[in-house]
């Protein structure tokens, strides 16, 4: 002990010449720093509601609600969350996790009221004095809580795959699906979406569980094709992925894939039937046409316990399935993977049947209790542009049709393609393929009305087509074939500077001075199919139809003939998921009929 | 010069099965409650003392008023909803949690951070030890009525914490080191506002060793005091500070360097009185090595880098079955967490071992018999307890 330590502590008394430290103006608010993590606010047109925020929140202080104002749509549940002040931590999960980034936090931090209630609050509906801050926390930087990248599909190289129609992708081993499985968030948007509602959150978990039979199992409920819709589905599912918003969408339809193709075929009835009970019912009903929708109708009919027989007017089931889509997208295996099970469940075919033809409606009436029919679209339709009536002009799907019964079709040097949507693709990749094949080298140009970007078929078959080597020149609209001494020259089109009207109807507006020639030995129009319902003639005036011609059908796909159900490309679609889903509805709809019979 | 002539007379007598002989009628000891609200510590926890005269007899240390289940809520949240919990085990100092919960996720689940993420964790948990050490030094001159200290000490906390409001988002609770990195960079400009910080952090060391360190009466009121005998340190598992202060070298970054520690150069500071005095001066110390360790990590780490690791999605991160026990040198020593995981997406279990527990409930309980009842805050306070580390 010494002086000093009696004397030191006075050195406290210098501070007595200093600014005190403590705020002088208790009124004013000093801001929060610009990461703050203060009051939730959120871009209610930019949130999609998908509910990752209330599913991260780990003391539950978010609710997914209904808001005025905000209507469930395609990608969009409609809900909004609220917070309650009461629970929340201000951790800010809920803004980092948020697949829009819609949700931030402000740097506002005080609020004062005297009721308890108005601390539980809809973010950007209730308006707050910090909306429109500039301030507060947002998701760092290169700080992701989920992957935004897809995990690659691994494809043929163009150059492996030009010449055969052996299918080109490959699918995922089994630890890219379960990475790829991984970046689900589970806010079912795509269930909403998809036309079957397929539960697709939860086959996805089954993934991630590596738990193939429950997700077979799964996507039983609502498709009995999975193999097929794992290939080919049009997967509005992924155009609607909370993922998608702030990277790729999750590659739902390849995970479908995957599961059923690690369920072998042998393996089907032991996973599918585990605890089945079916009573079978007095009643028939008779399906025509073997597309999805009628398959689909089919599948869940038996499990209902009808007897159901389906009529087939081509030698093989699937409709445009086995014969329109080429063998390199779904190859013919995995077509009859998925339709050797239905029929394995009871469902009677017969082949090589055109009704309206062989067997008249009325027979089918008089034979069965139901109808449904899914006869699809498969009349193909011409430009009508001069020279089309020519022997050498071809209806795609004519030609599809051919390649998958195995007849040799005409294949010249030089084929022009008219049309732009997936059929098109479709059949000048198989063309592509042929010509390959048979010339060692490729001379296939597509042309359509629709410029580049609003091109109707999916971007990837566009890249694949030309990975393949043919060409596709979109932006013309066809005049006339040109034809010399019989024989086909090309195809003159020209520039066509927009498709729709204002109002949004076909209306093409063409630049004339701009002219192009493709040269050709050989022209196929794809520009759309058309139904061919003549086997009903007979009972047409009992059927109401809708000024496009269609069936008229109420929710059930019933017609106005009660007995008669319809659906699939005919109804709606055209698409193999919303056969699958309607065929599925009709049939719930024909058990309620025959019920109540 | 001060000291108290014993008269054993007083005391109680040990009965047959070695425990204490108090008999209340007797009018020879009373009860009193020390606690649980007590400005002394951080959260409540009472003491329940017996006193003869203005002498301790017996104290019992009693804990479960801030009980909250941390530990079992955490066996129900995902792995990366823990962390926002697992802050709570330590009010004035959290980060440690923070970063012994993404470790034991990181490690099990086999995730390697990136370097940058790694510096900024550095600095953060440096930062948090000189937030809860401007409080704990000075609040040793607290307990005997010396306040003054504690006001510059929670004036320049507060600078810090406003460092911390704007790398972290948070003042107190910044939720920053998350499983798979840290939650952002350095805002710019940040390192020249720490160095105004730091150096009002310099002021401070030397205006508190000339109120605190060289005064007469905190010398008499602790120098001597509450001495932990150099047999208990292994024997009661003392660690860090308090085992310095007697002498004993003890530091995780030293004896297990995690993180940036081992490219850093620093020498913890050791004692040798084991008394309240040493226990101080020991952690005056590591306040100064903080604030140099501050220093040297902000010259040293990089200006850029990634902040996090690839996860799995975090909604359904699973970690495989497995167990580890992660350690870090919080202010008060080893603070540890034992993390079980059994293949899901939750935590099995997991559990904090952190020095208080031995501190309050055993060390305290056993320093206070023959203390003055004056003397007890003081003590304490010396042994740094953090109570709802002792019930999580
Ligand atoms: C080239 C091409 C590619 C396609 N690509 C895709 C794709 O990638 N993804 C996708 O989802 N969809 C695709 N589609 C569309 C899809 O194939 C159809 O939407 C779907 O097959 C329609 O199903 P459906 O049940 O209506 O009938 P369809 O599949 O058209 O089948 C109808 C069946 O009924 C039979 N039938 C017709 N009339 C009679 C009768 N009177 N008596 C007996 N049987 C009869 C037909 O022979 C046929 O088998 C593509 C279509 C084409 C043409």
């Amino acid at each position: 002990m010494s002086i000093k330590d009696i004397l030191s502590p006075f050195s406290a008394w210098k501070k007595v010449i200093k600014d005190p430290v403590t705020v002088k103006d208790p009124f004013n608010d000093r801001p929060g720093a610009p990461r703050y993590r203060g009051f939730h606010k959120n871009e209610l047109d930019k949130c999609i509601g998908c509910g990752a925020c209330e599913e991260i929140c780990q003391n539950a202080a978010i609710d997914m609600v209904p808001v005025e104002g905000i209507e469930t749509v395609e990608g969009d549940s409609g809900l909004r969350p609220m917070v309650d002040y009461g629970r929340c931590c201000w951790c800010a999960l809920c803004v980092d996790i948020c697949s829009t980034n819609s949700l931030t936090l402000s740097n506002e931090y005080t609020w004062i009221d005297s009721d308890p209630d108005v601390f539980r609050f809809i973010p950007g509906y209730d308006k707050k004095e910090w909306d429109n801050s500039k301030l507060g926390w947002t998701k760092p930087k290169n700080y992701d809580l989920n992957t935004y990248e897809r995990v690659e599909m691994k494809e043929l190289h163009p150059e492996e795959r030009d010449k055969s129609f052996i299918e080109f992708v490959k699918g995922y081993s089994k630890e890219q699906a379960e990475a790829e499985a991984d970046r689900c968030i589970d806010c079912g948007l795509c269930t909403a979406t998809c036309p079957a509602h397929m539960s697709i959150p939860e086959y996805i978990k089954a993934i991630r569980n590596d738990d193939m039979e429950e997700g077979l199992r799964i996507m039983y409920e609502t498709n009995p094709l999975p193999e097929i819709c794992g290939r080919i589905c049009t997967h509005k599912c992924e155009t609607v992925c909370a993922i998608g918003h702030k990277g790729e969408p999750l590659s739902i339809r390849w995970l479908k894939r995957y599961i059923a193709d690690q369920v072998p075929e042998s393996k089907y009835k032991e996973v599918l039937e585990q605890g089945l009970e079916i009573t079978p019912k007095s009643k028939k009903v008779a399906i025509i046409g073997s597309g999805p929708s009628g398959l689909s109708a089919a599948y869940y009919l038996s499990r209902m316990g009808y007897a159901t027989k389906i009529f087939e007017s081509l030698p093989e089931a699937g409709g445009m399935m086995r014969y329109g889509i080429p063998s390199y997208r779904l190859p013919y295996d995995q077509i009859d993977k998925d339709i050797n099970y239905i029929l394995s469940c009871g469902v009677e075919i017969e082949y090589n049947v055109k009704i309206g033809k062989d067997i008249t409606i009325e027979q089918l009436e008089k034979d069965y209790d139901a109808v449904f029919s899914g006869t699809g679209l498969h009349l193909g339709r011409s430009t009508r542009i001069p020279g089309s009536e020519h022997e050498n002009v071809f209806f795609a799907t004519d030609l599809l049709r051919e390649i998958s019964l195995g007849t040799e079709i005409k294949v010249d040097e030089k084929i022009v393609v008219i049309g732009g949507g997936n059929v098109a693709m479709d059949i000048t990749r198989s063309l592509a393929r042929l010509q390959n094949q048979k010339y060692g080298k490729v001379d296939v140009l597509a042309t359509c009305l629709e410029a580049e970007d609003i091109m109707p078929a999916d971007r990837e078959e566009v890249v694949e087509a030309r990975e393949e080597k043919a060409i596709v020149d979109p932006g013309w609209g066809p005049k006339d074939i040109k034809i010399e001494n019989g024989k086909i020259k090309g195809l003159n089109v020209v520039k066509c500077l927009s498709v729709f009207d204002d109002e949004g109807r076909f209306s093409p507006k063409f630049d004339e001075d701009k002219k192009k020639f493709f040269p050709a030995e050989m022209v196929v129009e794809s520009i759309g199919q058309g139904m061919d319902l003549t086997y009903i003639d007979s009972i047409k005036d009992k059927l109401e139809f809708s000024d496009r011609g269609r069936i008229v059908v109420n929710e059930k796909y019933q017609s106005s003939l009660p007995w008669f159900f319809v659906g699939g490309d005919i109804i709606k679609g055209p698409d193999v998921i919303n056969g699958i889903a309607n065929g599925h509805i009709a049939a719930k709809g024909i058990d309620e009929f025959l019920n109540k019979k | 010069m001060f000291s108290i002539k014993e008269d054993r007379s007083k005391f109680p007598t040990k009965k047959a099965d070695g425990t204490l002989d108090i008999d209340l009628d007797s009018q020879k000891y009373v009860k009193i409650w020390q606690g649980p609200n007590h400005p002394g510590i951080t959260g409540n926890m009472a003491l329940e003392l017996t006193v003869s005269g203005d002498e301790v007899v017996q104290s019992k240390t009693h804990v479960g008023y801030l009980y909250r289940a941390f530990e079992k809520l955490m066996e129900r949240r995902k792995f990366i909803q823990c962390f926002p919990i697992c802050i709570r085990m330590c009010v004035p100092e959290p980060d440690i949690n923070e970063y012994l919960l993404a470790a034991s996720v990181e490690e099990l689940g086999g995730i390697e951070v990136p370097e940058m993420a790694e510096w900024l964790r550095t600095l953060v948990l440096e930062m948090a030890r000189v937030t809860i050490l401007l409080r704990g030094v000075p609040g040793q001159g607290g307990t005997m009525s010396l306040g003054m200290g504690v006001q510059w000490g929670v004036y320049v906390r507060d600078l810090m914490l406003d460092r911390f409001e704007e790398l972290t988002g948070g003042r107190v609770y910044h939720m920053y080191i998350a499983p798979g990195g840290v939650r952002g960079l350095l805002p710019s400009g940040f390192k020249d506002r720490m160095e105004e910080v730091l150096k009002k952090v310099d002021e401070f060391v030397v205006d508190i060793d000339n109120l605190m360190f060289n005064n007469a009466v905190f010398k008499v009121r602790t120098k001597g005091v509450g001495i932990i005998d150099k047999d208990w340190i292994d024997q009661y598992s003392v660690v860090g500070p308090n085992a310095r202060a007697a002498g004993i070298m003890r530091d995780v970054r030293k004896d297990y360097p995690y993180l940036k520690y081992d490219q850093l150069d620093f020498e913890p500071h050791t004692e040798t009185d084991s008394d309240i005095y040493a226990r101080s001066r020991v952690r005056w110390h590591d306040l100064q090595t903080s604030v140099d360790l501050i220093r040297q990590i902000m010259a040293k780490m990089p200006e850029k880098g990634e902040i996090r690791a690839k996860t799995p999605n975090v909604l359904h991160w699973k970690i495989p079955k497995g167990e580890t026990y992660q350690r870090i040198e919080s202010s008060r020593g080893e603070y540890g967490f034992y993390m079980v995981t059994d293949g899901s997406a939750y935590p099995r279990r997991i559990n904090l071992r952190g020095p208080s527990y031995n501190s309050a409930m055993v060390l305290l309980e056993k320093m206070l018999v023959n203390a003055n009842i004056s003397d007890v805050s003081s003590l304490m306070v010396s042994l740094a307890t953090c109570p709802p580390e002792i019930e999580r």
